[in-house]
């Protein structure tokens, strides 16, 4: 072997550890060039949904409920849809986004033939989609402020909140689509599971109303937890908050790594 | 001390459940030389491909790519190598540029090397004037060479080719013929497999022939010819009445015979002395050794 191929073999074997910055945001830059073709889509129905929402319970339910926890119910609802843009844009983003990569479009194949592992791969795009939900679980609070809600310095912190959780459900989204055998199953997830955790998350109405058993089965929910955060984020923090924000990163790092678990049993044979 | 080889696989075992899809292959790839890998469908070419690149995990035996051990580290050989999936797995909203480019980061080009290296990958292709054309509106057979450009993007040592023309047409299939025939002449070593006989003839400075899961011939292509096939196969011609006849005779007298569709082949004519019927001499072929040696038929 020559000298030079001796010396590259030897850098490479140096620099080529686990979890490279390098092959994590190669992968990323795959997913952010696509994002350029089709952003435009995304963020019409990012803004236009909450728009469509606020109006329909600002106009519709508003006018009967008053106030909820002291806020007017728009802005209650408004700051709780965050969390909803979140879940949809980070979950749903993840399980078809990655079903369609991996079984129709083959891409997981050409990636992993670069020096790139599975745990780099499923790591670039919990945190490709974690970034994306946090700046769009952003927009639903931009529609608020449009219906009234007034700025505050707690807002700058909700992109932050957005992505801790968005990773966790984008890890979620990752696990079910290497989980799942067909794109059809999406739909037992996004019923009986999906559902459920965004309508019982303190979104549309406060948990304190539930039967005590759901009130304590919602601190199982990690969009529970969001919802409280956001929305202390923006009308003032409170201790307990150190309690949710432990609870969705330990959520975010538990799905990272049981997506990964499971696409490497799906993608090495 | 002798380069190691691009390729060395020993013993090497693949099961899937009950299936044995790959039966204590061994392989070598020296440096600088195109190898094909030549077999049925079925006979274990594509398993065989992806345990290269540690997408399989073998079962039995070692497998060493550019002098690394695979899988354990695999990734530094992953670098070093490029590699052409038979099935198209390109972004198809993305531009050819843009395609070349996420690879040339995955590939770990550095960043001020990347533009020139995504330009030579276009010109490799010829695909310069098609450079921001979307995928999905190129041809399918600059779909291909985009395919086989994009692992070239970080000059690597070891190609990986697999079944690179399936389902091109004859001239896409002879533009593609002369581009890799051009990379191999600059030194690169390759592994092609591929269940087209003439691609293996024209391409591979040997072939490995595979059936089963295993190699059961390798060699320079003339001299598998002249080893399994004789000089001169003699085919006959006639209804198949006629055809089972000159069969029986023929094997009677001690000759391997294969069927080809409407004609009976009669191998190692060169020995019958005046004893066969007539019909119309040719030169032995890999495809006569490929059929004799797989028991498959060509398509």
């Amino acid at each position: 072997m020559s000298a030079v191929a001796a010396e590259t073999r030897g850098r490479l074997r140096r620099r080529l550890r686990r979890l490279e910055p390098a092959a994590i945001t190669g992968v990323m830059s795959r997913d952010v060039t696509n994002f350029l073709t089709y952003w435009k889509a995304t963020t019409f129905s990012s803004v236009l949904d909450p728009t469509i929402y606020l109006l329909a319970f600002g106009l519709g339910l508003g006018t009967i409920i008053a106030a909820v926890e002291g806020m007017e119910y728009v802005q209650y609802v408004g700051t709780g849809m965050v969390a909803t843009a979140i879940l949809f844009s980070s979950a749903f983003g993840a399980m078809y986004g990655v079903f369609v990569k991996h079984r129709f479009q083959r891409t997981y194949d050409a990636i992993l033939a670069a020096p790139v592992s599975v745990e780099e791969l499923v790591t670039a795009e919990v945190a490709w989609l974690g970034l994306r939900a946090g700046v769009y679980g952003a927009t639903p609070l931009l529609v608020t402020m449009i219906f009234g809600l007034d700025p505050a310095p707690g807002m700058l912190l909700v992109p932050l909140i957005g992505a801790v959780t968005g990773f966790g459900f984008a890890g979620f989204g990752v696990f079910a689509a290497a989980a799942v055998s067909k794109i059809d199953h999406f739909n037992y997830i996004q019923s009986a599971l999906l559902t459920p955790l965004f309508l019982v998350s303190g979104t549309f109405f406060p948990i304190d109303q539930l039967p005590q058993g759901a009130q304590i089965a919602s601190n199982f929910n990690p969009l529970y937890h969001c919802v409280e955060l956001v929305r202390h984020a923006v009308f003032g923090f409170e201790s307990v908050d150190l309690f949710h924000i432990g609870v969705l990163i330990g959520f975010a790092f538990a799905m990272w790594r049981l997506a990964i678990w499971r696409m490497e049993k799906r993608l090495i044979e | 001390m002798p380069a190691p080889p691009a390729l060395r696989l020993r013993g090497v075992v693949k099961r899937f459940g009950e299936i044995t899809a790959v039966d204590g292959l061994d392989l070598d790839v020296q440096e600088g030389t195109c190898v094909g890998l030549l077999g049925p469908n079925g006979a274990g070419k594509s398993t065989t491909m992806k345990m290269l690149t540690a997408q399989a995990m073998a079962d039995a035996g070692e497998i060493q790519v550019l002098g690394f051990e695979v899988p354990r580290d695999s990734k530094q050989a992953r670098a070093l190598c490029g590699v052409t999936p038979q099935l198209d797995n390109l972004d198809v909203e993305l531009t050819a540029r843009q395609n070349l480019a996420v690879f040339a980061r995955l590939y770990r080009v550095p960043r001020h090397e990347r533009h020139a290296a995504v330009d030579r990958a276009l010109q490799i292709a010829n695909l310069t004037d098609r450079a921001d054309t979307p995928v999905d509106k190129l041809s399918g057979g600059m779909r291909r060479r985009l395919l086989i450009a994009r692992a070239l993007v970080h000059r690597p040592r070891l190609l990986l080719l697999d079944e690179p023309t399936v389902g091109l047409d004859p001239q896409v299939r002879q533009e593609l013929w002369a581009l890799i025939d051009a990379l191999r002449t600059e030194g690169t070593s390759i592994l092609m497999s591929t269940h087209y006989i003439e691609e293996a003839e024209r391409l591979a400075d040997t072939v490995s022939i595979m059936a089963s899961g295993r190699v059961v011939a390798r060699g320079r292509p003339a001299d598998l010819v002249l080893e399994h096939a004789g000089r001169e196969t003699l085919e006959v011609y006639g209804p198949p009445a006629r055809l089972a006849e000159v069969r029986e005779s023929a094997e009677a007298a001690g000759h391997r015979v294969r069927q080809t569709g409407t004609a009976v082949a009669i191998l190692r004519a060169e020995n019958a002395n005046g004893t066969l019927p007539d019909g119309i001499a040719r030169a032995a072929t890999l495809e006569d050794v490929f059929v004799l040696l797989t028991g498959e038929e060509v398509e």
